[in-house]
């Protein structure tokens, strides 16, 4: 029976991680749904070839991806992989994590941002991901879990190349914990408009007073994210720690390593040329807004 | 695996039969329930115009698998008003002439709704923002801002 019976598909809708973890031990090549506003597209579109008894997981009801939990006494937020974004703009999580908040507000629109997930915005490891350069520069770690059990990984473990990640058959990204540091941060993005824009570059500064480190996380220039080492290096050499502004020649130079360990392409969407231009930009911006 | 599954829309349950799983809640809405308020255009999120309720939630239909979507109570423009009766939203857009050819109207009186339920006295920049997922292609939105601040204005008792 049907219009399309021999590409039937299987939903399973789970209630519980354990149940979550159970449907994808029994199949393991089933597709993981969060949001959909990734996998939808692709359905819609035709890109995503619906193959005869192919399952899908529906994750969006699992309540312990939903959740957060602050530990204030070893300084992380761990953040369950379907909290959805729009979650992340507002408080209280905003004012803990900000540039993940900024990142956040950049994505879609409500309508997005009400169903996306930053677990799916992991899983997916779109080049052009909001929230993956914040995540990087503020040093998160992916949790993965199976039947078999949970491991951690550095996030900049975790993302492999453009829509590659470390998950393995059977297993759910379950969370993201991310260090709580002290410190300007900041997330940057160049687009068409404001709103509804895949980024065309972004950039992340993470500052951290106690370390003396400031990190930068480079989208949209490269196959996955980047981190600017020796930008990284650089600044934490030559910023005032004193509270005084940094020097522009110093931002000057910071945006030109930057752009020096970005690897762009040229796309629909932008040149490489205008990509490096940009991420220099955004990368002198955020260092003179983290030390103004 | 069941091919028949249950939507509850508007307060009523719908036998969706004959389905493939993979459907949106769009496709669902207009071509299996005869629900054809919710436009579809861009089928990517990127128009707002299938914009409905789940759970609550504004979203775009043509994003929510619609087999994904069961027992999850929705909400689409056929069922936001009661009775057949014009909401103040959609009396405000056709007051101030913020349709034209009205094929986004659906979608932004969804997102006026969800917009006006949250935040009663809503800043112009904070409208535009809720309505940043909505593309209209006639009004130039101009038109659209000023229904919006009419019924945030008539649900404080007319005051500015």
């Amino acid at each position: 029976m049907g219009l399309c019976t021999i590409c039937q598909v299987a939903v399973l809708i789970p209630r519980s991680l354990h149940d979550a973890l159970g449907a994808l031990d029994g199949h393991p090549g089933a597709l993981v749904l969060a949001g959909g506003t990734d996998l939808m597209v692709e359905v819609n579109e035709g890109h995503r070839r619906i193959e005869p008894d192919l399952t899908v997981v529906a994750v969006d009801r699992v309540p312990e991806l939903r959740t957060w939990t602050l530990d204030r006494a070893a300084g992380t937020l761990r953040i369950g992989a379907g909290v959805s974004y729009a979650e992340l703009e507002d408080e209280p999580l905003a004012e803990l994590l900000p540039a993940l908040a900024q990142a956040a507000r950049t994505v879609g629109s409500p309508q997005i941002r009400n169903a996306a997930t930053i677990g799916g915005n992991l899983a997916t490891c779109s080049p052009a991901g909001d929230g993956l350069p914040v995540l990087s520069a503020l040093g998160a770690t992916v949790e993965l879990a199976s039947a078999a059990g949970t491991r951690t990984l550095p996030v900049d473990e975790f993302m492999l190349g453009v829509k590659r990640t470390a998950l393995q058959p059977g297993e759910l990204l379950t969370a993201v914990t991310v260090p709580l540091l002290q410190g300007w941060q900041g997330y940057a993005k160049v687009g068409v408009r404001n709103a509804m824009v895949i980024a065309i570059a972004g950039a992340c500064v993470a500052v951290d007073g106690p370390s003396r480190s400031v990190r930068l996380a480079l989208g949209s220039v490269a196959p996955t994210v980047v981190r600017a080492a020796e930008a990284e290096a650089y600044a934490a050499a030559n910023v005032a720690w004193s509270g005084d502004p940094v020097d522009p020649a110093v931002a000057t130079e910071f945006g030109r390593l930057a752009a020096e360990a970005s690897r762009p392409i040229d796309d629909h969407r932008a040149t490489a040329a205008y990509r490096r231009h940009a991420v220099e930009v955004l990368s002198r911006r955020l260092l003179t807004r983290a030390f103004a | 695996m069941s091919e028949t599954y249950r939507l509850h829309v508007n307060g009523v349950d719908h036998e969706v039969a004959d389905g493939w799983l993979g459907e949106s809640l769009l496709y669902v809405l207009r071509e299996r329930l005869g629900l054809y308020g919710s436009k579809g255009a861009c089928e990517q999120g990127e128009c707002g115009s299938c914009s409905v309720l789940v759970d609550g939630e504004l979203v775009c239909a043509c994003l929510v698998l619609a087999a994904g979507a069961v027992g999850r109570p929705i909400v689409t423009i056929e069922g936001i008003g009661a009775g057949g009766e014009l909401t103040d939203v959609q009396r405000a857009f056709v007051d101030t002439g913020a349709v034209q050819c009205g094929f986004c109207t659906p979608g932004l009186i969804m997102a006026t709704h969800r917009l006006l339920d949250r935040d009663p006295d809503p800043a112009d920049i904070d409208i535009r923002e809720a309505l940043s997922g909505n593309i209209c292609r006639c009004t130039g939105y101009g038109r659209i801002v000023e229904a919006v601040q009419r019924v945030a204005v008539a649900r404080r008792g007319g005051a500015r």
